[in-house]
C-alpha cells in the first residue's frame, strides 16, 4: 500500500493559532494564587469567597487577552461567553448547595425512627416527631390530587381540542389568573368556602386539599395544554381519516401519545404543592395528634409542621429547632423523589422510536 | 363495492380565503382518477373535501355537494365519521400512530374503533394488509416492534396497509409516493391496480408518467396566481389528456412549459 497523500511541510490553510490546555489551567491557577494573595494582604484573612471573586475578576481578562493574542478574536470573545455562563452557572448553584448542606447537616440528627413514628402529643422538648403531619400531607396533597388531575387535565382537552372563540379565550385569561394567585388567597377562599357550606370556623384536611387544588388545578391546565399541542395534528387526521369519532381519537390516540409527559407534569405539579404552607395554616390548621379523617378536625401538614415548630418553641428551644429542620428535610426527600419518579416515568412511558 | 363519487360547484374555503372554486366532476367506480396539477393549486385541499376531512382545519369550509352513489355527503344529518369508514385516505406524509406496534397500526381502524375481531380473522387481515402494501417480507419478524421505528418509506406503506385494512369504497391517496423509492413505488402502482378492480381510487401526483402509467382518468388543477382559487382546468380520460388536451394550458403544463 502506499500512501496517496504525504504530508509535506507546507503549511495546513485550515489551521489557527490555538492556546494549548494547559495555558488555561496555569491562568486559572495563577489567578487563584494572585486573588488569594490580595485577598490576605489587602483585606483582613484569606475568604474563600472574596478570594473566588478577585480570581474570576483576574482569571477573565488575562485568558481573553491571551487568547486573543494566539487565537483570534471570535475564540476569544468565545471563551469569554463560555467563562462568563460558567460563572453564572456555578452563582447560581452555590444558593442550592448551602441550603442542602444545611438542612442535611441540622436535619439529619432527629432524621431518624422515632422521628417518623411520633406524633407530637404530649411532647414537651425532646423526643417527639412528625408522623401526624406526614400522613396530614400525604392525605391532603393525595386529595388536593384527585380533584386537580380530572379538572385540569379535562380543561386542558377542553381548551386544545374543542375550544374555539370567546369561551375558550375566557379560560385561558382565567387560567393564567389563577396561576398567579397568591397563595395565601386560596388559603382564604377554601376557608371562607368552607365556612359558607359546613358553618363558620370549619378547619379541616379538606379545606386544605381545597386550597391545594386552587393552586394546583391551573398548573396541571398549563402543563397538559401544552403537552396536548404538540401532538402532531396528522395524528388526529390519521385517526380521522379510519373513521375515528373525535372523543374516541382523543382517549386512544391523543391521551396516549401525550400521556407520559402528562403524568410528570401532574407529579411536578404535585412537588409544587406539596411544600405549600400559608393556604394550610389557614384551612388545616395546627394539631399535635394524628389525625386521618380529612373531614373533621384540624390536619397537621409537614410545612405548617416545620413553621410551628420553628415559630412556637418550648423552653428548650434546641429540641424543636432539630425537629424543624428534620421535617423541612423530610419534605426536600419527598419533592427529591417526586421529580425522581417524574423524570422515570417521562422516561419509560415515552413513545419508542427504536426498532 | 366500489361508488361513483359526483361532485357539483364545490368551493373550499379556509376562513375567508377560498383555496378552491367552483370545482364539478364525474368519478368513475372500480377506476383510477389522477389529479395533476401545480403545487398549492388546491388538489390536497379538494381531496380532503371527498371524505370529510376538509373540515377538520379550523375555519375550514365547504360549499357545494359531493354526492357518493347519489347520497351528498355534505347533506344535512350527515356523520362525517359514517362517511370516512367508507372513504380511506393516504396522506402525503406519512403518519402512524407513535405509540402503536406495527401490527397496531394495521389494524388501528377497528382497535380504535373497539371492533371486536377474532384473533385469527386479525392475523389473516393484517398479513393480507401489509402483503397487498408491499411490506409484508420487510416486517414480519418485527409486527410488535413501534411502527414509528420504520423506515420512511416503510411508514408510508405501513399506513397504505392501515388504509386498506379498513377495507374501503373509496380509496384516496395523496401523493403516496412522494417518499417512494422506485422499486416501492411500482409496488404502489401495482396495488393501485388490483385494488381498482374493486374499488374507487383517487390519487394526486406530480409524476406525470406515474399518472399516465396508473390512472384512466385524469383531471389538472390550476391557479391563476398566488391568493387567487384553483380551478378544475381540464378532466378527461388520460389517454387524451396526455396526447391532445382540449386546452393549451393542460398541454403545456403536461409538456413543462409554463409562462
Ligand atoms: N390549513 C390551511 N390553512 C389555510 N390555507 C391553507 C391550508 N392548507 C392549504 N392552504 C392553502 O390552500 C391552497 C391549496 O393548498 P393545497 O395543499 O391543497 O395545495 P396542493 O395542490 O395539494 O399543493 P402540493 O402539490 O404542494 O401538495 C394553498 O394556497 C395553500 O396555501
Ligand atoms: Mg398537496
Amino acid at each position: 500500500m502506499t500512501a496517496l497523500s504525504t504530508t509535506t511541510d507546507k503549511v495546513n490553510p485550515l489551521t489557527a493559532g490555538q492556546l494549548p490546555a494547559y495555558v488555561t489551567w496555569a491562568a486559572l491557577a495563577g489567578a487563584l494564587i494572585v486573588g488569594g494573595l490580595l485577598d490576605t494582604t489587602l483585606l483582613s484573612g484569606f475568604d474563600p469567597g472574596t478570594t473566588a471573586f478577585a480570581a474570576a475578576v483576574i482569571y477573565l481578562p488575562v485568558i481573553y487577552l491571551l487568547s486573543r493574542a494566539v487565537e483570534g478574536r471570535r475564540r476569544a470573545a468565545d471563551r469569554l461567553a463560555t467563562n462568563l455562563v460558567a460563572g453564572a452557572f456555578l452563582l447560581a448553584l452555590l444558593p442550592l448547595i448551602s441550603l442542602l448542606w444545611e438542612t442535611l447537616s441540622t436535619g439529619l440528627p432527629r432524621f431518624d425512627a422515632k422521628f417518623f413514628s411520633w406524633s407530637m402529643r404530649n411532647v414537651i422538648g425532646a423526643g417527639g416527631g412528625a408522623i401526624h403531619a406526614l400522613y396530614g400531607t400525604l392525605i391532603v396533597t393525595g386529595i388536593a390530587t384527585l380533584i386537580s388531575v380530572p379538572i385540569g387535565l379535562m380543561t386542558a382537552i377542553y381548551l386544545v381540542e374543542y375550544g374555539r372563540g370567546a369561551l375558550a379565550r375566557g379560560i385561558t385569561f382565567f387560567v393564567d389568573v389563577m396561576t398567579g394567585i397568591p397563595s395565601i388567597v386560596a388559603g382564604l377562599f377554601a376557608y371562607a368556602l368552607m365556612a359558607i357550606v359546613f358553618g363558620p370556623g370549619t378547619i379541616n384536611g379538606l379545606a386544605g386539599s381545597l386550597a391545594l387544588s386552587v393552586l394546583m388545578i391551573p398548573i396541571v391546565v398549563r402543563a397538559t395544554e401544552e403537552l396536548l399541542r404538540i401532538v402532531p395534528n396528522e395524528l388526529r387526521e390519521a385517526s380521522y381519516a379510519l373513521g375515528v369519532p373525535k372523543w374516541r381519537t382523543i382517549i386512544s390516540v391523543v391521551l396516549p401519545t401525550s400521556i407520559s409527559g402528562i403524568v410528570s407534569g401532574v407529579i411536578l405539579a404535585i412537588a409544587r404543592i406539596i411544600g405549600e404552607t400559608a393556604p394550610l395554616m389557614i384551612a388545616a390548621g395546627f394539631t399535635n395528634s394524628i389525625n386521618t379523617n380529612p373531614f373533621a378536625n384540624p390536619m397537621m401538614t409537614l410545612p405548617v409542621y416545620v413553621y410551628d415548630q420553628y415559630a412556637h418553641p418550648g423552653v428548650q428551644r434546641e429540641f424543636y429547632t432539630e425537629r424543624a429542620w428534620a421535617g423541612a428535610l423530610t419534605l426536600i426527600v419527598l419533592v427529591m423523589v417526586l421529580n425522581l419518579i417524574g423524570r422515570f416515568i417521562a422516561q419509560r412511558f415515552a413513545p419508542k422510536t427504536g426498532r | 363495492m366500489s361508488k361513483r363519487i359526483e361532485v357539483n360547484d364545490l368551493n373550499c374555503f379556509y376562513g375567508k380565503f377560498k383555496a378552491v372554486e367552483d370545482v364539478s366532476m364525474t368519478i368513475q367506480p372500480r377506476s383510477v382518477t389522477a389529479f395533476i396539477g401545480p403545487s398549492g393549486c388546491g388538489k390536497s385541499t379538494f381531496l380532503r373535501t371527498l371524505n370529510r376531512m376538509h373540515e377538520v382545519i379550523p375555519g375550514a369550509y365547504v360549499e357545494g355537494e359531493v354526492l357518493i352513489d347519489g347520497n351528498n355527503l355534505y347533506g344535512p344529518g350527515v356523520d362525517p365519521v359514517n362517511v370516512r369508514r367508507q372513504v380511506g385516505m393516504v396522506f402525503q406524509r406519512p403518519n402512524p400512530f407513535p405509540t402503536m406496534s406495527i401490527k397496531d397500526n394495521v389494524l388501528a381502524g377497528y382497535r380504535l374503533n373497539k371492533e371486536r375481531m377474532k384473533n385469527s380473522e386479525a392475523e389473516a387481515l393484517l398479513e393480507k394488509s401489509l402483503r397487498s402494501a408491499n411490506l409484508w417480507e420487510e416486517v414480519k419478524n418485527r409486527l410488535d416492534k413501534p411502527g414509528s421505528g420504520l423506515s420512511g418509506g416503510q411508514q408510508q406503506r405501513l399506513c397504505i396497509a392501515r388504509a386498506i385494512a379498513m377495507q374501503p369504497e373509496v380509496l384516496l391517496m395523496d401523493e403516496p409516493c412522494s417518499a417512494l423509492d422506485p422499486i416501492s413505488t411500482l409496488a404502489v402502482e401495482d396495488l393501485v391496480q388490483e385494488l381498482k378492480e374493486t374499488y374507487t381510487i383517487v390519487i394526486v401526483t406530480h409524476n406525470m408518467q406515474q399518472a399516465a402509467r396508473v390512472s384512466d382518468e385524469t383531471a389538472f388543477f390550476n391557479i391563476a396566481g398566488t391568493g387567487a382559487p384553483g380551478k378544475l382546468i381540464e378532466m378527461s380520460s388520460t389517454e387524451k389528456i396526455f396526447s391532445t388536451p382540449d386546452i393549451k394550458a393542460t398541454e403545456d403544463y403536461i409538456t413543462g412549459r409554463f409562462g
